[in-house]
């Protein structure tokens, strides 16, 4: 055992406590170097983050524009409202959370449902509106339970909201919430900033198609937040641009009158400002009430909706394909006259049929009209005259002049979606059929095109502008919903202009002719039941279109199914010298045009030119059936 | 005079209440006291009441311990470590788990966690251990040295706490570094290390491992496990040279950092005070320690030396790793800041070995006899 020298010990220890304290050093150099990295050479870039950290910009939505009639009628506009939100990704058990919920605040099973189809249509971290519309009280009943329900939160929002319910529901269209495919729209006009904090984007109608006019320009607020997200205090707020008005050339009392017409009947209404093409009325029954949709419709009523067989969501007024029926008439008349094919005098012998290769064509009138001009072939509907002029004339010809009418085309109108409707021609035919035998245009498939049936299909918008043009002289113009458009920052009024399509060159005398012809219609023809003791003088055309074909038989109107019945059609325009207002009327399976379809035309036009409101929905006229045969 | 004699009596008092406690140290001890109450009011101002009685608990111990003469310490050691460990294996097999982890036993009336016992345990039995061996230690007493060291720290690490495994290890190695470990084994020990790490990074568990992975790319996983290491750097770096001023730092005031008045109080500190009031504190601690390696230079016994040494190394290892972790260059392990971060434990842990160093500094003469 060797003796320990405690002074060589002591040196050893105090020479070890030196390294140690060296060491020391040595490290808390090094952690001050650090600092200098990060609080001098990185301090901008630290300070940077700090600053994204702490500042929040919290997007401020915008109040989307108004909608008004032409006479300021509002028929769109926001109320803002509180909602119960639930974000599902940080909520936990829903079942749980909206069960809990329940017992505080009533939810009905149409709020789960619609709760359930919001949650299949988004991402979990998006909040989503469990309930809507929360009174004062409920809102209080909540905040009390608020620590109960982690991700769920009240918020205020702005709804839309459509006064007149499902009035106009077709023309106004409604919103939905932001999709995929409505994000893809945002982001190719590169819109994306300004929607970030907006829910709701137009579906159908004129939200839709003004939906970058009405949405407005979004505000926003650098929020002062903490870590978790809570906005602690407002440092600077840009406050948001209201989305701009839109005027519309409807008139929403007529509109009213016309939809409330049609009864529990099914149909469509167009009626336009002949000098400007600028839609007075546009109705398709029976519509829907687009405050369904605002807050999210849940999936029962969507499914009702959808499912019904009277179609609500289809808008028949663009949508809809019918045959003219006889209102084709005094179009095929105009062509014949401006094509050199027929004069006005000129008669023709109506046996009650026209036969062609040994196959009769029938006139609804036994025994047929006798000697028939073209004023006695529009007041009376006499189809033998037209078999014989669509004979005359050719497929080709009627095409052409019909396709400059707007026939079979899509009127431009400022709606999306608009139909095409059938024009037939041997071209149409040609590309419509993929056998060489269909193909083929035969002359005999000719000769019931003269009487609006066969492959004739239009829509009543395109049926309105026909009237309209001829109401006009020959002068078209792009039928339009909004009048004007107003920027709520400036209020400058940017103005639709009428938009003339083509001036089709008809020659007055002609257009005479026709006039005439309709003024008799309504006078002592077909229309004359409806329009009886009128104080204003209109020009009418009545038609009814086949849905079937009897093959010859007798008719039993009463005995069959109703949707094989035919659809009542009657175009109008008055007063017939100086026009201002074209109608086209369609009654699904409504029977005869002089017996649906013209009463409905005498309510609209008795309302837009002399003020006189119905007591009730138009009659069917069944004494208007007699008479003539259309 | 009943008067007169009162107040010399009461003076007498304070003299004797005052004559064991070491003024360098309790005023290095206070100043960073008063720093703690400072940045408590700005990270956790409703805590600052409890934090006090903390203090003033911890005090008590201190002053306690002051008067301890070291040989009463020494005799301690061994009765202590053996508690230590048994409640260590206690712990092991009936422990409350809490956050994953297994460090808390239930006596029934409170909770306590025996792995802050052993903080002061294992510096107490190592210098023990070789203050019997006096003579010159071979290298078998270093053997046993060893093992005393790697059964509680095993055990620590296994509750998982990697922290407090790495405190009681550190502590136990000053002591066997200050008894003479020769600079071979040493050396021979970190390349050793070096080369175990990957088996030892098999060892280690998910969250570890995941840590360490966070310390190299925190910015890989910003909202998860590497949100607390972001927003520590982001608070330090944006407080620049002078910091945004007491109570001023966004960061720390809008809860951007994480367990602000515990492990990462710093970062308050140093989003608030910048660049010059890290330095302080830095100088704070130094001399601190300082102070502590002083007291073990001029330690009358081995036992007396090697366990101020140890000690104070300690509050470095405290000091070292918390602002190590919290600036981002070590691994996120729960070590707080010492004599700042809130919390009794470590605080009366730390005032237990500082009234340790203030009775060994009392006893510098008295024992050689």
């Amino acid at each position: 055992m060797e003796f320990k020298n405690p002074q060589e010990e002591l040196e050893r220890f105090r020479s070890r406590l030196a390294v140690a304290g060296g060491f020391v050093l040595l490290c808390f150099t090094v952690l001050f170097l650090r600092f200098i990295w990060l609080q001098i050479v990185q301090h901008d870039y630290y300070q940077t983050r700090a600053e994204d950290n702490r500042i929040s910009l919290v997007p401020i939505v915008p109040n989307r524009g108004l909608i008004v009639d032409r006479n300021g009628t509002v028929l769109a506009r926001n109320y803002s409202a509180y909602t119960l939100e639930i974000t599902p990704s940080r909520a936990g058990d829903l079942e749980k959370t909206i069960d809990g919920l329940a017992t505080i605040i009533e939810i009905e099973a149409k709020d789960r449902r619609r709760f359930k189809k919001l949650m299949d249509e988004s991402k979990s971290f998006e909040t989503l509106p469990i309930r809507t519309r929360l009174s004062d009280e409920e809102v209080a009943k909540f905040i009390a339970h608020r620590y109960r329900f982690p991700g769920v939160e009240i918020k205020a929002r702005l709804f839309r909201q459509y006064p007149g319910g499902a009035y106009a529901s077709h023309i106004l269209g409604y919103i939905g919430r932001i999709t995929d495919r409505d994000l893809e729209k945002i982001e190719a006009r590169d819109d994306d900033a300004n929607y970030r904090g907006t829910d709701h984007f137009g579906k159908t109608g004129l939200e839709l198609r003004y939906e970058f006019d009405l949405h407005g320009v979004s505000g926003h607020e650098q929020v002062e937040v903490d870590a978790g997200g809570r906005a602690v205090r407002t440092l600077t707020h840009t406050p948001p641009i209201a989305g701009n008005q839109l005027t519309l050339t409807i008139d929403a009392e007529l509109q009213r009158i016309a939809e409330q017409a049609f009864g529990d009947r099914k149909g469509s209404l167009v009626a336009i400002e002949p000098s400007s093409g600028g839609i007075l009325a546009m109705v398709s029954v029976p519509n829907y009430d687009p405050n369904m949709f605002v807050d999210g419709i849940d999936t029962q009523n969507w499914r009702e909706l959808n499912e019904s067989p009277d179609k609500p969501m289809v808008n028949r007024a663009l949508n809809g394909a019918y045959p003219p029926g006889s209102t084709f008439k005094p179009f095929m008349a105009l062509a014949a006259l401006e094509l050199g094919k027929r004069r006005a005098e000129q008669a023709i012998s109506d046996p009650g049929f026209f036969n062609f290769g040994g196959h009769h064509f029938r006139d609804d009138k036994k025994g047929g009209h006798g000697m028939v001009d073209m004023y006695k072939s529009i007041v009376h509907s006499c189809d033998t005259y037209y078999y014989m002029l669509a004979n005359d004339m050719g497929i080709d010809n009627i095409a052409a002049f019909m396709g400059r009418l707007g026939l079979g085309q899509r009127t431009g109108i400022d709606i999306d979606g608009e139909s095409e409707g059938v024009l037939p021609s041997q071209e149409w035919k040609k590309k419509r059929f993929r056998k060489p035998e269909q193909q083929k245009w035969y002359a005999g498939e000719t000769i019931s095109i003269g009487i609006g049936q066969g492959y004739n299909a239009y829509t009543p918008i395109q049926l309105a502008q026909a009237t309209a043009t001829l109401a006009n002289n020959g002068v078209m113009f792009r039928p339009h919903l909004v009048k004007y458009v107003t920027d709520t920052r400036t209020g400058d009024k940017r103005l639709i202009e009428p938009e003339p399509l083509r001036d089709l060159q008809l020659k007055p005398e002609h257009v005479a002719v026709i006039r005439n012809a309709m003024i008799g219609v309504n006078k002592e023809g077909t229309g004359a039941r409806a329009f009886a003791k009128a104080e204003y003088v209109s020009a009418g055309k009545t038609g009814t279109a086949q849905v079937f074909s009897y093959k010859g038989a007798e008719h039993k109107t009463e005995s069959m199914a109703a949707h094989l019945r035919d659809h009542a059609l009657f175009i109008a325009f008055a007063p017939a010298d100086k026009p201002t207002i074209a109608l086209a009327v369609l009654v699904e399976n409504g029977g005869f045009g002089a017996q649906a379809a013209a009463p409905i035309a005498r309510q609209v036009l008795d309302y837009y030119l002399l003020g006189k409101k119905p007591k009730a929905p138009a009659q069917p006229d069944e004494a208007a059936v007699e008479e003539d045969g259309e | 005079m009943n008067r007169g004699f009162g107040l010399a009596a009461l003076r007498a008092w304070g003299q004797k209440l005052v004559a064991p406690i070491d003024g360098p140290l309790m005023l290095i001890a206070v100043l960073l006291l008063l720093l703690a109450v400072g940045i408590m009011a700005s990270a956790s101002p409703e805590r600052i009441n409890a934090q006090l009685i903390n203090v003033a608990i911890a005090l008590v111990v201190m002053r306690v311990l002051a008067q301890v003469p070291p040989q009463r310490l020494m005799h301690l050691a061994v009765p202590i470590y053996v508690l230590g460990v048994l409640l260590l294996i206690a712990v092991a097999l009936f422990g409350d788990v809490s956050k994953g982890a297994r460090r808390w036993l239930n006596l029934g009336f409170m909770r306590a966690q025996p792995s802050e016992l052993m903080k002061i345990a294992m510096p107490l039995i190592l210098a023990w251990f070789f203050q019997q061996r006096e003579a010159m230690p071979r290298l078998r007493d270093y053997g046993i040295a060893a093992a005393l060291l790697l059964l509680p720290v095993g055990l620590i690490a296994r509750q998982p706490d990697l922290g407090t495994a790495i405190l009681v290890m550190a502590a136990g190695f000053y002591v066997i570094f200050f008894a003479g470990l020769s600079w071979k084994i040493i050396i021979g020990m970190v390349v050793s290390a070096i080369a175990a790490a990957p088996l030892a990074w098999n060892l280690l568990h998910d969250y570890q491992r995941n840590r360490i992975i966070t310390l190299f790319d925190p910015e890989k996983d910003p909202l998860g496990k590497g949100f607390h290491i972001i927003q520590s750097t982001i608070a330090i770096g944006s407080g620049g040279l002078f910091g945004k001023g007491w109570r001023a730092g966004t960061q720390a005031q809008l809860e951007f950092i994480p367990e602000r008045h515990t492990d990462f109080i710093f970062a308050v500190y140093s989003e608030e005070f910048g660049l010059f009031g890290n330095l302080l504190l830095l100088v704070l601690y130094a001399l601190l320690i300082g102070r502590g390696l002083m007291i073990a230079a001029n330690a009358a016994t081995l036992f007396s030396r090697l366990l101020a040494g140890a000690v104070t190394m300690i509050f470095f290892t405290y000091a070292f790793v918390n602002m190590g972790m919290v600036s981002g260059i070590l691994p996120v392990v729960g070590v707080p800041l010492p004599l700042v971060s809130y919390g009794g434990t470590a605080l009366v842990t730390l005032f237990i070995g500082i009234g340790i160093l203030m009775s060994i500094h009392g006893n510098r003469m008295l024992v050689q006899k």
